[in-house]
């Protein structure tokens, strides 16, 4: 395997590795979003989330990729000559994994004690304070193991990008291994991963060890 | 003068009424115990007294301040949020289960509120803060986190944190029900010396022998309604009602 070959796959990666930060750059504030409109009183928006979720998770990402991409063309004749593959990636991806973690988001908002609001309110904070002060600081610690199993699924994940022709590391191995008949730059690919994901663990045990502080 | 008037406070769960009319005048430097049987409305009076509940029918004036008052068809009409949060500095609340808050630790518990809330000057509340922490004897604990505390030491920093805004009445809902036996003691004698300072408290209790000792009134509750009150050798030592004797006798045959 030469060099250049390395060098290819790292330019994929390039691209692996941004799909990765902009998806979660904003999926975790629109998981939240997501997450207190599902939980909220009103029950078309409670039910309008809820349908969502369960379109998110009930069906297989690459489908959602080529819809996204697809769609505008099929469904509304629009050309896709300004539509750039890496924006459609980016919105499916963000829209698969806020629906995820909103589930998340719901699942930590719900195990804080009714206590801690009570308490809030007795002392005079807004909603809005006893939310970002209290409440949510407190669910980002007892959710970031879940959330964690995600954004390692996420690191593999990328690869699907592969469906709209977006050049990410998995697709330039494949390519690679085709022209020169070899199954090296596939397993070089494996271990980008791996190594990839070797960093988010470490760095998510970390901010969870940083957290350990109370309990 | 009063420090808290409640008149004719009506609270209902669906079908359920748990407060039938209620009236309550709590006045200045008074300690007054409610007591009585579980589901009697001990705890809903205090939680809508704190503005935890909403109540349906009925009035409130918090020292002057009237908080809610009824409407022509007398409904409760509170006042607007940002009123309330004004009168939420005029009381605390003591929990039975403290409910500090977990991430911050026992300074940032007390202060929070009143610098981010009440806008207080930030110095002024630490030095506060650091006085009443001595005088509940926690003045090593200022950096400790909630969980490195015992439960004793929790409640004496949740009632620290609900004395640092001076407030002019202090509720507690039984506030050593959560406790072993063995600490319920350090928290009934800082209740003790706050009482002997004068503070206005309303102790949901459990304990009618410290009720006996600290309270200038006892209230006892059934059903919803105020049953009997009085001086404490009154209404535990020589009770009138049939409903208080039993539940007396009940509580001494433990």
């Amino acid at each position: 395997m030469t060099f250049s070959t390395l060098m290819q796959l790292a330019s994929g990666l390039r691209t692996s590795i941004y799909i990765f930060v902009l998806t979660l750059l904003f999926a975790f504030p629109l998981g939240l979003l997501v997450a207190l409109i599902r939980m909220s009183r009103n029950c078309l928006l409670r039910n309008a989330m809820r349908l969502y979720i369960s379109v998110m998770r009930g069906t297989p990402l690459m489908l959602q990729l080529l819809i996204v991409y697809f769609g505008p063309y099929y469904l509304f004749g629009l050309s896709l000559k300004n539509y750039p593959a890496f924006l459609a990636v980016i919105i499916a991806f963000v829209l698969n994994y806020a629906a995820y973690f909103a589930e998340i988001y719901r699942g930590g908002i719900a195990s804080i004690p009714i206590g801690q609001y009570e308490a809030a309110t007795v002392l005079g904070y807004t909603k809005g304070q006893t939310f970002f002060k209290i409440i949510l600081p407190q669910v980002i610690k007892r959710i970031l193991p879940p959330i964690t199993n995600e954004v390692i699924t996420l690191v593999k994940d990328t690869s699907l990008a592969q469906v709209i022709a977006v050049l990410e590391m998995f697709t330039i191995a494949k390519q690679i291994a085709n022209q020169q008949a070899s199954m090296m730059p596939l397993i070089a690919a494996g271990v980008f991963y791996y190594v990839f994901n070797f960093v988010v663990a470490f760095t998510m045990e970390r901010i969870e060890q940083k957290l350990n502080y109370y309990q | 003068m009063a420090v808290l008037s409640i008149t004719n406070l009506h609270k209902r769960f669906g079908d359920l009424e748990v407060l039938n009319g209620i009236n309550l005048e709590v006045n200045e430097g008074e300690v007054i115990a409610i007591i009585g049987p579980s589901g009697s409305g001990k705890s809903t009076l205090l939680r809508c007294a704190t503005l935890l509940e909403s109540m349906d029918r009925g009035t409130m004036t918090y020292a002057g301040v009237k908080v809610v008052e009824e409407d022509a068809q007398s409904n409760s009409v509170y006042l607007p949020q940002n009123k309330l949060r004004q009168v939420k500095a005029l009381f605390g609340l003591v929990f039975q289960n403290f409910n500090l808050f977990p991430h911050y630790n026992v300074l940032k518990n007390i202060i929070d509120a009143p610098i981010c809330v009440q806008k207080r000057n930030k110095d002024e509340v630490i030095k506060e803060a650091r006085a009443l922490l001595a005088k509940m004897g926690l003045e090593d604990k200022e950096d400790a986190y909630p969980f490195q505390l015992s439960g004793g030491q929790q409640q004496r920093v949740s009632i620290a944190r609900a004395l640092i805004n001076n407030p002019k009445i202090l509720f507690f809902d039984e506030p050593t029900s959560a406790l072993d036996p063995e600490l319920t003691g350090e928290i009934l004698k800082v209740i003790r010396n706050l009482a002997a300072e004068n503070m206005t408290m309303v102790i949901v209790t459990h304990e009618i022998e410290f009720a006996r000792n600290v309270a200038d009134r006892i209230i006892f509750m059934a059903e919803g309604v105020i049953v009997e009150q009085g001086p404490p050798d009154e209404v535990i030592c020589n009770p009138t009602l049939a409903r208080t004797k039993a539940f007396l006798t009940n509580l001494a045959e433990r």
